[in-house]
């Protein structure tokens, strides 16, 4: 009988402690061409992981097999499992477009449509069979609320998004992923075009943002990484130049004690 | 020991510059440090009240120095954003300034105590203090030596050594003890030279600490070292 409590309550830490998107084994292949080698790692719900490491080591591969971006790549395939939330987002059955809902996406360049600012937020939302304007106005708010863009706005949603300032573009490409309700957001290099201010404001809002949801950034900003995330990925390709990841901890970890001596030369700047 | 002296092909020289100049400052004030606690004993040993005020004027170059690494290392966090390795050599280096600053203050207390027992004669003949202070010298310099070099076999070793400065305290303790209740009236004065050996004795507390840095500096590991004596 105490052996079954034990059980159920290792059991219960478990799944309190389960993270949010699990890697096993990853192997992306473009071609003939291996761009990531066996990636195991846990990504922890609720937190900031952030992915470093040199150009061409498979970042951005990584981090767009999270929504399965990869697929619209030719001759793109993948070997291996990445779970979200325990479903693998490979798996047979799997609706592809639900995925891309639930782990959203922001790019490095704001990418707004040419439409009016509403309409950028609301555009998710729409796809997915909201019609009532009520709930529309609803959900535009509050995304743009979340993206701490609303104040900046709220009088001019009528106005196209692209007439906003950098900065505020980002933040409107944050509010329209955030509008269909994701799970996890996913970052490439979000501020890498952005002012330092508006770099600042981006990093403060994935701060307020990592109480609701799970982030993963891609960053060639190396104090960034160290400022806004918990987790850091180290990658680094191989002789193969096969992307690998070489170390993964703590953000403060990496940052004032890293094991692995390819991550002390990346992040003292003597890498290369 | 480490090979980060090496800048030929560093793409980071700027800020090895920096941290190589900030390795001479530290050596340049470890090693007026060391001629202070020398001296002030010394001084106190021939009675030479010129030479005990002149360590009390030279401590005021001894801060001053150390301002300025302090200065330093903040302006070269601010400037190159350093980290890892780099990072807790330059907090290190914050910190064992500091530690140098506080043995010149030892220095300086001693140089005071010297200019306080003025024309009185030493109620003994030193002997076991000026030894306190060369061992205490001696575990300076080379714990100095190690952090530069990074040594961490040597940081470990030096403050074992501690145990010897802390048994000729204990030997100046009771022998000045013994002086006391012969004679109480000899109190004030074996007071003094009773502060002088504490002063020496905590010294070599603070060499232990600057070893201490120095694995710190290598391993990322924050740990204390505990002479046996503890």
């Amino acid at each position: 009988m105490i052996n079954i409590q034990f059980f159920e309550k290792s059991l219960q830490e478990n799944s309190k402690t389960q993270s949010m998107i699990s890697v096993q084994k990853l192997n992306v292949f473009y071609g003939k061409f291996r761009a990531l080698t066996d990636i195991n790692m846990e990504i922890q719900e609720k937190k900031i992981t952030a992915i470093i490491g040199p150009s061409g080591c498979g970042k951005s591969t990584l981090l767009r097999s999270f929504n399965r971006m990869n697929d619209l790549t030719p001759n793109a395939r993948i070997e291996g499992r990445i779970y979200l939330q325990g479903e693998d987002i490979y798996g047979n059955g799997i609706d592809v477009v639900d995925i891309r809902r639930r782990i959203g996406m922001v790019f490095q360049r704001p990418n707004p449509f040419p439409k009016s600012i509403y309409d950028n937020v609301a555009y998710g939302p729409r796809l997915y069979g909201v019609t009532r304007r009520e709930d529309l106005d609803a959900i535009v708010e509050k995304s743009l609320v979340q993206a701490a863009l609303w104040d900046e706005v709220k009088d001019k949603l009528g106005q196209s998004g692209m007439s906003i300032s950098g900065g505020q573009q980002q933040r409107l490409c944050i509010a329209r992923a955030l509008a269909v309700q994701p799970e996890v957001i996913l970052m490439d290099e979000p501020a890498s075009a952005l002012d330092p201010i508006s770099t600042l404001r981006i990093e403060e809002l994935m701060h307020d943002l990592a109480k609701d949801y799970t982030i993963i950034i891609v960053t060639h900003n190396m104090q960034q990484a160290a400022r806004v995330s918990d987790f850091t990925a180290m990658m680094m390709i191989d002789e193969a130049r096969s992307g690998q990841l070489i170390e993964y901890n703590q953000t403060n970890t990496i940052f004032t004690r890293p094991q692995d001596k390819r991550t002390e030369d990346y992040v003292t700047g003597r890498f290369g | 020991m480490s090979d980060r002296t090496n800048t030929s092909q560093s793409v980071r020289r700027t800020l090895e510059t920096e941290i190589q100049d900030l390795r001479n400052d530290l050596i340049y004030l470890g090693s007026m440090v060391e001629q202070q606690i020398l001296g002030s004993v010394d001084s106190l040993k021939r009675r030479d009240l010129a030479a005990s005020e002149q360590i009390i004027q030279t401590d005021i170059q001894v801060n001053k120095k150390r301002y300025s690494i302090e200065e330093k290392v903040m302006v070269v966090i601010a400037t190159q954003q350093p980290m890892a390795h780099d990072l807790r050599l330059l907090a290190s280096m914050l910190e064992i300034a500091g530690e140098l600053e506080r043995i010149g203050d030892y220095a300086k207390g001693i140089a005071r105590i010297s200019l306080r027992i003025a024309d009185e004669p030493l109620i003994k003949p030193l002997v076991d203090i000026p030894r306190m202070a060369e061992k205490g010298a001696d575990m300076l310099h080379r714990a100095i030596k190690a952090f530069i070099e990074e040594n961490v076999p040597d940081a470990e070793i030096i403050p074992t050594e501690d145990d010897f400065v802390d048994n000729l305290y204990d030997q100046v303790y009771r022998e000045l003890m013994v002086l006391i209740i012969g004679d109480p009236k000899l109190i004030q004065r074996a007071n003094w030279l009773l502060w002088v050996a504490h002063n020496l004795e905590r010294m070599a507390d603070r060499v232990t600490n600057i070893c201490e840095r120095t694995i710190f500096v290598v391993t990322g590991e924050l740990r204390e070292i505990s002479s046996s004596g503890d």
